[in-house]
């Protein structure tokens, strides 16, 4: 009927993550007109329309493990000029540094180090606060921005992270939680958009933001 | 405002169904796995944990076929346990959409295990699990101690070191099952749950026992839960996972409703 081609998702995939549940959740409200792909090849990232880096497991590993494929190109690429989504231990690879695993220099597309909550973590009165950071908590949406469509503030998604991105550039902020301290849990630069918590693990308001992602055009 | 306490229906899987039995005896059909995920999806479920307590390890390809299923359609987390014993087992669940793994004999007999599993993938998705039963008499000072096989071998092992050395190693979130609780609607064993949770400083699930709604509430407020796991009340239809979630916040625990 057209000669349009589908559009497509890359979604990266480096030998870590859940990119199963990313890609079925993709897939969920992607709609006929899109096709979600999981892939390392960096042809294919290259060619993409829109690019998402998730990211679970210990940040060594993931460094290590684009660095190895030969993925960092790629997503440097992407980052620089098309709709870029990171996910959970995606946003804290894209800071500068991060101090799991006695330290691991990151990719530096937003500047600031990602913390680790510590093991006596405690809440402002003082009482015990388990880490990880595991379960649904609310989002604070600081921006406006279309990857919030349709998405009420302080919705609820699913965290699971012991440690947490420090932005040098509150700008770049989107979204905020709190546990003990408030921290960011959404970037937001140009073309990318990052955040700490898993959409695709966050029933119907993740989805939505999976759907707010494949109908965006990269504009803040 | 913060973090909510969590409602984990919990679905013991045998032979590709939902079984569900009285101290693992007397086990009935509770349905299919993956309608009955989806089921608690639209409900309103925290997470879902998929345990295989398929006796025979016969074929695990089923079980991956089967969190296949789940992950497809159910878009909230998912833990799998029974049968993990190494990394290959927990990048093959991870890869079906598993989004944590349970380990439980395993760890007893290889405690490396866990630390090698932590390191490789991450503590946030290892969970171990911990089949606990009290061995103090009334009177003493309250003891606890790891069983494994059903609760049906003790291995010298205090419930509460234990923990906190699996901790020490890497797991991410204790999952406890009283076994003298399991199965009985007699609710948590509070104590064991209280002593762990507050000895460690990973979320701990409390499990076993669990007959009524108040059981919930009683095991965050007094046993210090972060999450509660259940299976029969939500099986058979006593309850929905809302309701449970509605009496929580109603007894001042955070929820997500």
């Amino acid at each position: 009927m057209t000669n349009k081609q589908k559009s497509v998702v890359a979604v990266i995939d480096y030998g870590m993550g859940n990119l199963h549940s990313v890609a079925k959740a993709l897939e969920h409200v992607a709609g006929e007109n899109t096709q979600v792909v999981i892939t390392s090849n960096p042809e294919i990232i290259d060619a993409a329309d829109r690019v998402l880096l998730p990211g679970v497991g210990a940040i060594r590993d993931c460094i290590g493990e684009m660095y190895k494929a030969g993925l960092v190109p790629s997503i440097r690429k992407a980052m620089a000029e098309k709709p870029f989504l990171a996910i959970c231990v995606g946003i804290q690879s894209l800071m500068s540094h991060s101090k799991e695993n006695d330290g691991v220099d990151c990719l530096n597309h937003f500047q600031g180090n990602a913390l680790f909550f510590g093991e006596t973590h405690k809440d402002y009165d003082g009482s015990k606060l388990k880490v990880p950071h595991m379960g649904w908590n609310q989002v604070s949406q600081t921006i406006k921005h279309p990857l919030w469509k349709d998405i009420p503030d302080n919705e609820r998604f699913y965290f699971v992270h012991s440690f947490y991105v420090v932005p040098e550039n509150q700008d770049e902020v989107a979204g905020t939680c709190d546990y003990g301290l408030n921290f960011c849990v959404a970037l937001a630069k140009d073309n990318v958009f990052a955040v700490q918590f898993h959409p695709e693990k966050s029933h119907k308001y993740g989805l939505q933001l999976y759907k707010n992602f494949i109908n965006w055009d990269g504009k803040p | 405002m913060g973090l909510a306490k969590r409602i984990i229906p919990c679905l013991d899987v045998d032979n590709g169904r939902v079984v569900k039995g009285v101290q693992f005896l007397d086990i009935r059909d509770a349905g299919d796995p993956v309608e009955v995920a989806k089921r608690y999806n639209e409900q309103g479920a925290d997470e879902i944990t998929f345990l295989d307590i398929t006796a025979s390890s016969d074929d695990r390809a089923t079980t991956v076929h089967m969190v296949e299923a789940i992950a497809s359609e159910v878009f909230i987390p998912l833990t799998v346990g029974g049968g993990i014993r190494t990394c290959d087992d927990i990048r093959r669940m991870l890869n079906a959409g598993a989004d944590k793994v349970g380990i439980n004999t395993a760890a007893v007999f290889n405690p490396e295990f866990v630390r090698e599993a932590a390191q490789r993938f991450g503590s946030q998705c290892i969970v171990v699990a911990i089949d606990a039963k009290k061995v103090s008499q009334d009177g003493e000072e309250d003891k606890w101690e790891i069983f494994t096989h059903g609760g049906r071998k003790p291995t010298g092992l205090d419930a509460v070191e234990w923990a906190k050395k699996m901790v020490q190693f890497g797991a991410g979130e204790i999952l406890l099952t009283s076994m003298d609780r399991d199965g009985t609607k007699n609710g948590f064993d509070l104590g064991v749950t209280r002593a762990i949770s507050e000895a460690v400083h990973v979320p701990v699930i409390a499990s076993g026992g669990v007959g009524n709604l108040n059981h919930l509430v009683d095991g965050v407020k007094e046993g210090k839960a972060d999450a509660v796991l259940a299976a029969s009340i939500f099986h058979f239809g006593e309850y929905s996972i809302q309701e449970a979630k509605e009496k929580m916040q109603d007894s001042g625990i955070e929820m997500r409703l």
